[in-house]
């Protein structure tokens, strides 16, 4: 059964503009090829960071309702353990409890490590659990003696009890977990002060209240609620994102400018070719037409091409080429593999935008000669 | 010369010889979105099957009252973004990094390797 | 067949550089003619030939075909009655670069839309006839002159057009090959096509195939 004559005529139309490009091979092959490496810089960044926000969403949901630090001079000080009592009384707060953790740089690596009390199943004394990160990257195994500088000057040598999962390094990368007399031994800080505080608020609407009322029962307190937690990560990584986006905002400009000038003055030979066409009896859509589906072939390939490489890249690979940027300084870069989570949305968007000022910009200039009688043609 | 009976033949579209070229082109890019499609098909059963570990960070997370991932352990308030510390150099937003507009063009301070490396024995003991 | 009644062109009118290339052209050109266009360079022909094969329109003036008035149609009815009605057989030929000839014959008839087999069917027979059947594969490109004017003739009948017009077709071919061209001019005759050639080529307009000259000067019937 012969398809639709207009089904038939696209495809002839197809034909035509395939020719037409391979006039120039290797030019063309290139233009799809460094469009498409723009597009995958783009879409490796999106989707690492979709992927990323999801994974903080999801794995900070457990995280404590409510969290009260103590402010001094506006600065971050321990908390007494007898506003537990005020803060337990509070309507809607079902429980509460001091947390203990804080940081500890250590010259050798030049990294800081996460000391924590866990409250549940607390190592015993004198020992300690540690992330796989910091265990790799110190070189400790189970049963290896880890000694570190306490408050005093004094070392205090910690035996290794166990290391972490390393399918959990994105949350436990530079984790130490210590039982609570020795952190306290540790950092000298006197029992009944707490780094801070956590509140359990089983209703979710009740939080921004149980919130305020902390604030005026204890004025000298910072209350920050998980929902503030996980907001800070959606808006992090889209920072990140956007510096990475300014920086490639340059070359995606400078791919335009080429691009637009490529496009826009159509050269004699092409204007004669147009006018060819015309003469031999081709309409002026058709010869839109056949200059659209120009522009749809380069940007639609270099977009397929480049998304694709990129969620290879993003979820096969790690995202191995951010590395260097999202490390930063750290010597503790957990090694983690991203669970793949795309927002349809950000990724019609991007193409969209790769393809419709791609096409526009092929098809616009060739407006007047298409519509220009072919007389033209024949006087030369 | 191509015989008129071979490109009858050809001509009844079995084969990738009686395609033009243009609909090789055409093909290719239908099997590409096809590719771009199962992304998002995969994107669904990936993170499926990534469901258990997933819950198991979870309860982690959970269990041992955390609030931030373990991303940037590069300076103290970068490790705790959601409870950074108010007086932390040019913090207008928790998750801001530029604590050192020039940051992003000056290294952390220079420090011999050798002299920290060997403070390592010291400090580590190996069974 | 067609007619034109007092045709005027200008170019870059109410410009320093207007020129008229037509200046009052009537004459009424048969069916199943072989017409001949003639006149020195710069006489208007080649303008004419425009005017009368649908490529422009007017200045001022009326073309007629079959009748009907075409010099006040738009651009897309225009497009299609020369798509049915002309084929044009350009001076410099004109095929497209990077396409093979058979792709190239084929040209014509892509806004149709017809079926790829029928078409290829069709371009095949016709380069046949015409003996290029050996090089349908070959790029445009690589031909010689007069297999160029073959492959451009091919594409001119492709619709299967009333109307063949040629612009000047024996000014980059030597006698042999014209005298291969007036052969392949007898032979659409015989099928019962009009022929609309311009030439001041005496090989041409002297022929035994022509059956009428009209001669030019200056834009004006000479």
């Amino acid at each position: 059964m012969p398809p639709h004559p207009w089904l038939q005529r696209q495809r002839y139309l197809v034909d035509f503009t395939v020719g037409a490009l391979g006039r120039r091979k290797g030019r063309n092959l290139a233009l799809v090829a460094v469009y498409a490496l723009i597009v995958f810089v783009l879409a490796s960044v999106l989707l690492f960071s979709q992927a990323l926000r999801h994974e903080a969403a999801t794995l900070l949901s457990g995280a404590p309702e409510v969290t009260v630090q103590r402010l001094v001079a506006g600065r971050h000080d321990l908390i007494p353990g007898t506003y537990l009592e005020r803060l337990g009384k509070v309507r809607g707060v079902t429980d509460a409890r001091g947390r203990l953790w804080g940081y500890y740089y250590d010259p050798v690596v030049a990294a800081n490590y996460t000391l924590l009390v866990s409250p549940d199943d607390p190592p015993p004394a004198g020992k300690i659990r540690v992330g796989s990160t910091l265990a790799t990257t110190r070189g400790l195994g189970v049963g290896d003696v880890l000694s570190l500088r306490g408050h005093d000057g004094q070392p205090y040598a910690f035996t290794v009890d166990a290391t972490l999962s390393p399918d959990s390094a994105l949350l436990t990368a530079d984790l130490i977990l210590v039982n609570e007399q020795d952190f306290r031994a540790f950092f000298g800080i006197p029992t009944g002060l707490y780094t801070d505080l956590i509140l359990t608020v089983p209703n979710p609407r009740e939080v921004t209240k149980v919130a305020e009322k902390v604030l005026r029962a204890l004025p000298d307190t910072r209350p920050i609620v998980r929902e503030e937690i996980l907001r800070t990560y959606a808006a992090l990584f889209d920072w990140r994102e956007g510096m990475v986006m300014v920086l490639l905002s340059g070359a995606v400009l400078a791919f335009i400018i080429f691009a637009w000038d490529k496009a826009s003055g159509l050269s004699a030979e092409e204007r004669r070719e147009i006018g060819v066409l015309k003469a031999i009896g081709w309409e002026t859509s058709d010869v839109m037409a056949m200059k659209l589906w120009e522009g749809l072939l380069i940007s639609v390939f270099a977009f397929l091409l480049g998304y694709l490489a990129a969620y290879v890249h993003v979820f096969g690979l790690a995202a191995a080429l951010f590395g260097p940027v999202l490390k930063g300084w750290s010597v503790l870069y957990p090694d983690f593999q991203l669970s793949p989570h795309v927002e349809a949305f950000q990724v019609f968007t991007l193409f969209f935008l790769t393809v419709f000022p791609y096409a526009l910009a092929t098809v616009v200039p060739v407006w007047r000669a298409a519509i220009a009688d072919p007389d033209a043609v024949m006087r030369l | 010369m191509a015989d008129r009976g071979d490109l009858d033949r050809a001509g009844l579209g079995l084969g990738l010889k009686a395609l033009s070229r243009g609909e090789r082109v055409l093909l290719a890019g239908i099997a590409l979105f096809l590719l771009f499609l199962g992304t998002f098909i995969h994107a669904g059963i990936a993170a499926d099957r990534a469901e258990h570990a997933t819950a198991a960070n979870r309860a982690l997370a959970s269990r041992l009252t955390l609030t931030d991932l373990a991303l940037f352990t590069e300076a103290r308030y970068t490790r705790n973004l959601s409870q950074a510390d108010l007086h932390a150099a040019f913090q207008d937003h928790p998750g801001a990094l530029e604590h050192f507009p020039t940051g992003a063009l000056v290294g952390p301070p220079h420090r011999d390797p050798h002299a920290a490396a060997s403070l390592a024995p010291e400090t580590t003991l190996s069974r | 067949m067609i007619e034109l009644a007092d045709v005027r062109k200008a170019f870059n009118q109410g410009q320093h550089n207007e020129l008229w290339a037509v200046r009052g052209v009537t004459v009424h050109l048969e069916a199943n003619r072989t017409t001949v266009l003639r006149g020195p360079s710069g006489s208007g022909k080649t303008t004419l030939m425009t005017l009368i094969g649908c490529l422009a329109r007017p200045t001022s003036g009326r073309v007629r075909l079959h009748g009907r008035d075409v010099s006040g149609m738009t651009e897309r009815f225009l497009t299609e009655l020369r798509r049915q009605t002309f084929g044009f057989v350009f001076q410099q030929f004109n095929l497209v670069r990077g396409l093979t000839v058979e792709e190239n014959v084929m040209l014509p008839a892509y806004p149709l839309g017809v079926p790829r087999r029928d078409l290829l069917r069709r371009v095949h027979a016709l380069l046949d006839t015409l003996d290029l059947g050996a090089h349908a594969q070959a790029k445009a490109e690589w031909l010689s002159g007069g297999q160029a004017q073959r492959a451009a003739i091919a594409r001119a009948l492709v619709n299967d057009p009333e109307v063949i017009l040629a612009d000047e077709p024996t000014a980059n071919l030597d006698t042999e090959l014209s005298q291969r061209f007036l052969d392949i001019v007898a032979d659409l005759k015989r099928q019962g096509k009009t022929l609309i050639i311009t030439s001041h080529d005496p090989l041409v307009y002297e022929s035994p195939q022509v059956d009428r000259v009209v001669s030019l000067r200056d834009g004006h019937l000479a």
